[in-house]
């Protein structure tokens, strides 16, 4: 296996972007991205792209090819694959391209991911992120994203006794996090007590426990490591890869207040590179919902189960605490376009890892990962990166 | 919901039809022709299997922002509840303040309009779930049809 490293990213600001079309974004990443990796078209041996909603939301398929067509890439006839995993569909692709040049197939690759979710009205869009979970089975008995993940929340609270204040916590961090990364959705601050009061959505999840449904785009330039130099001097490294899946419906899991799929996807990424939780300086975590995030350091085993929360209150989590998570703002703060947030999320850890975050720099930061899942966590993909 | 893609699950929405496999001796609901824990030993030893329709909550919530086509319902319970089977599923629970709604609960089932697809369009019926204690203080007051226990 060949080592992979990320030479380039480019990434919009997220949000209601009614101005811009889905190829617009694409387009207008892709060209950062490829600026900042140094390469021209030529260079190019693939592109992947995730997209989660294109056909419910833009009534188009197919948009590996409507990328490629207005990248400027179908005259030189470059391979084009669309990558669906709801909105873990970005972090698929990323995967996808990094074994493909890993196992020799090809040398450079541009994945980019791009979603258009408010060009629908909010219940629209609604509808359209619950079909990450099982249409038949669980929206059409009347349950909603945010309501599954309610249940969740619930389950957990009753056997942790994790609390309001606490799940009130993530997302006053994130929006901390958010106040210093202007591409974000909503680059200021909010109070816990602003999320504990905030209107309610489905009990005990609030208004402000949610990640917003945003358009946006990201995109990454992948390239053998073996030629990374050539074009960019920082390089990236992806050293660990690992995905994972689980029961479609949360009524089909053995325990409703955990995310198996995270954990395997995380043991099977600290194993491809022989590191640990422990040598993480910084985390991206999908926080569709507060209660994901919690969970998801759990499972990733930052902390121990039924721990996470009451350490996120105590700051661990945040910038310059033990191990900052979410600094981009999250997918609450930053905002979430199901095919882009995954891409986001590397996007925001290659800036880090540069020494190119600005404000929110984490100090002395080395080894990130990047955690990213769909629906209630039945695909779930995990990045390790490691700056120079 | 198309017509077809309605249609075929009719008994399993209506009567809550699932399975019950021979080899694990476990029961599923919906209906499966495979059962994921005993691998394709199970073909052909998945038994179709009424279930009794009552059971637990395992977790629940009370929706404010609706499911499209629940807007009408709205605020509404929606639990995740184990059959005295085992299975687990996802179902509204009805006839009572969905706030009440706890974890333990016992529950049993009702045949339920779901939805329709337009003013025009087909309705759908399938099942929902009450509050076993509720069930004497749900008899007709208007002259409505009320529960109909499946």
């Amino acid at each position: 296996m060949r080592e992979v490293s990320i030479i380039g990213v480019g990434i919009t600001k997220f949000g209601e972007l009614w101005d811009k079309s889905l190829r617009q974004l694409g387009l207008e990443t892709g060209l950062a991205a490829i600026k900042d990796a140094g390469i021209t078209s030529k260079d190019i041996d693939a592109l992947y792209i995730g997209n989660m909603a294109a056909g419910s939301t833009l009534q188009q398929e197919h948009v590996s090819a409507l990328m490629a067509d207005y990248c400027g890439l179908a005259a030189q006839n470059v391979p084009a694959t669309r990558v669906e995993a709801a909105s873990a569909s970005g972090g698929l692709a990323i995967r996808q391209a990094y074994m493909a040049i890993a196992g020799g197939f090809i040398d450079i690759a541009v994945v980019g991911g791009a979603e258009k979710m408010t060009d629908v009205s909010d219940s629209e869009s609604s509808y359209t992120v619950s079909m990450g979970s099982d249409e038949q089975w669980e929206s059409k008995a009347g349950a909603t994203f945010a309501s599954l993940h309610a249940m969740i929340a619930q389950s957990h609270m009753q056997e942790y006794g994790t609390t309001r204040e606490q799940m009130s916590a993530v997302s006053e961090k994130n929006h901390y996090h958010a106040s210093m990364n202007p591409m974000a959705q909503f680059p200021f601050a909010i109070s816990a007590e602003a999320v504990s009061n905030s209107g309610m959505v489905s009990s005990p999840l609030r208004m402000l426990d949610c990640a917003p449904n945003s358009d946006g785009a990201a995109a990454v330039v992948l390239c053998a490591t073996e030629r990374a130099k050539k074009y960019k001097k920082k390089a990236v490294k992806i050293i660990g890869s690992g995905q994972a899946s689980d029961t479609l419906s949360l009524h089909h899991r053995k325990h409703l207040n955990q995310m198996p799929a995270i954990k395997i996807a995380a043991k099977r990424a600290f194993k491809s590179c022989g590191k640990k939780a422990t040598d993480l300086d910084l985390i991206e975590i999908h926080d569709n919902f507060t209660i994901s995030e919690i969970i998801a350091l759990e499972e990733i085993g930052i902390f121990k189960r039924g721990k996470a929360a009451s350490n996120i209150l105590k700051g661990e989590t945040k910038l310059g605490g033990k191990i900052p998570t979410n600094t981009s703002g999250g997918l609450k703060a930053r905002g979430h376009a199901p095919g882009a947030t995954g891409i986001a999320q590397i996007i925001e850890l290659v800036q880090q890892l540069r020494g190119e975050a600005g404000e929110r720099q984490v100090k002395g930061a080395k080894i990130g990962m990047a955690e990213n899942h769909g629906g209630t966590a039945a695909t779930a993909v995990v990045h390790i990166l490691e700056g120079e | 919901m198309s017509v077809p893609r309605f249609w075929r699950e009719l008994d399993t929405r209506y009567n809550l039809i699932g399975s019950y496999c021979k080899i694990t001796k476990t029961y599923h609901y919906p209906r499966r022709s495979f059962n994921p824990e005993a691998g394709r030993e199970s073909i052909g030893s998945m038994e179709d299997y009424q279930f009794k329709g009552t059971g637990e909550v395992v977790s629940s919530t009370v929706v404010h922002q609706a499911q499209t086509g629940y807007e009408m319902f709205g605020p509404y319970c929606i639990a995740i509840i184990e059959l005295d089977e085992g299975p687990k599923i996802t179902t509204q629970i009805v006839d009572c303040e969905p706030e009440i709604v706890k974890p333990g609960m016992k529950v049993k089932s009702v045949f339920r309009k779901l939805g329709e697809d337009s003013e025009s369009g087909i309705l759908h019926y399938g099942t929902k779930f009450i509050l076993d204690e509720s069930l004497e203080t749900t008899n007709d007051e208007d002259g409505n049809i009320t529960d109909i226990e499946v």
